[in-house]
């Protein structure tokens, strides 16, 4: 059974680097702000998710488990806010995106309900 | 009614992260606690938006849902990233949030962000600009189904 | 096991260095600078691990609520130049 935990989270923390290591290329690789931002949340959302998803199966039922949790609530809140002030403020100094299609001036997308096609499960 | 969950909530808090159960700590800590909520109560912010406590039931099935769009998001970012070409075609666009609420309206703007590969950039009235990594990624946003989900979640609380 | 994933963080972290100090824009570097202070946040955590003195979680706690902090007053002051701005016209 204890071996079986020490695998899955064996598991758990490559995979968290493998998308780290991702997304810090990302970040490298991309072309403009706004296609950076996207390998920044790979980081922030997936990379950190796995990796301390996996040190909580190290740590066990302790209080080092609830900490690792809090740090992961905090990722989760505050990423897409930092994301979002910082989207908005490149925006807002004139920073313009690199663009395949633009779909902005044909207006809004009719909302939900009036939609043909549902993406849900 | 609000004001006993927020103080609950915040004491379980101090109790978890200061791990010592003397009476002199626990009693500075039920000290600390009264008095963050009787300055929020004084600050106005202790409302359905300041601690939305019961968006908590309905919590349970849409946190996981989320999770798993963003791990099904995050590989074919990841996929993006790490294929020698870059097969981007970074989109904009605009969509119409159908919430009714503002902790709903934020959810769902928090949500498109948290996916990886869409951001929300803008947002005026329950109207969001979107940008999104690759054309598809803009698709799946303005079909609407995580906008479903998240009028679900605000309202089946 | 520890110690790939600590390899894994210090390789992010110089990937993330670099785009800090190649910009171009300003929102580059500050976009960098969070990813640096999210990667720091975890190195922190793994490192507590390795050492087997988990009171770095602490700290790790403690940095994470300081980092948006951070990156949300550099971009107020990069925005309007003035941390004490106070946007009541919305402007």
């Amino acid at each position: 059974m204890q071996q079986i935990v020490d695998l899955l989270s064996w598991a758990f923390i490559l995979l968290g680097a493998f998308f780290l290591i991702t997304g810090a290329i990302g970040l490298i690789r991309m072309p403009d702000v706004y296609t950076r931002m996207h390998a920044a949340s790979v980081i922030d959302t997936t990379g950190a998710g796995f990796l301390v998803l996996g040190l909580m199966l190290q740590a066990g039922l302790t209080l080092v488990t609830v900490k690792l949790l809090f740090i992961l609530l905090i990722f989760y809140f505050t990423s897409p806010v930092v994301s979002h002030a910082l989207a908005q403020a490149a925006l807002a100094a004139d920073v313009e995106p690199m663009l395949a299609e633009d779909r902005r001036s044909r207006g809004p997308a009719p909302p939900a309900d009036t939609a043909k096609t549902s993406e849900l499960p | 009614m609000r004001a006993i969950s927020l103080a609950i909530t915040i004491l379980v808090f101090w109790l978890i992260l200061s791990g010592h159960y003397t009476p002199f700590l626990v009693a500075i800590g039920v000290i600390s606690v009264l008095a963050v909520v009787a300055l929020s109560i004084r600050m106005g912010v202790l409302d359905a938006e300041g601690h939305p406590v019961h968006l908590l039931p309905a919590a349970v099935t849409y946190v996981p849902w989320l999770l798993w769009e963003i791990l099904k998001s995050a590989w074919s970012v990841s996929k993006a990233i790490l294929s020698p070409r870059l097969p981007i075609s970074p989109t904009m666009t605009v969509v119409t949030a159908s919430q009714r609420t503002n902790a709903g309206l934020a959810t769902y703007a928090n949500s498109i962000t948290l996916t990886p590969g869409t951001i929300t950039v803008g947002v005026r009235g329950n109207e969001f600009t979107v940008h999104a990594l690759v054309r598809e990624g803009a698709d799946d946003v303005e079909s609407g189904g995580m906008d479903q989900r998240v009028r679900q979640f605000e309202g089946g609380a | 096991m520890f110690i790939a994933a600590t390899i894994a963080v210090l390789a992010a972290l110089t990937l993330t260095v670099s785009r800090a100090i190649l910009g171009p824009t300003v929102f580059d570097r500050v976009l960098a600078g969070n990813s640096v202070g999210t990667l720091a946040i975890l190195l922190l955590a793994v490192v507590g691990f390795l050492t087997g003195r988990p009171e770095w979680l602490d700290i790790a706690l403690t940095y994470a609520l300081l980092n948006i902090i951070g990156t949300l007053a550099v971009l107020k002051f990069f925005r309007y130049g003035d941390l004490a701005y106070d946007d009541e016209d919305g402007a």
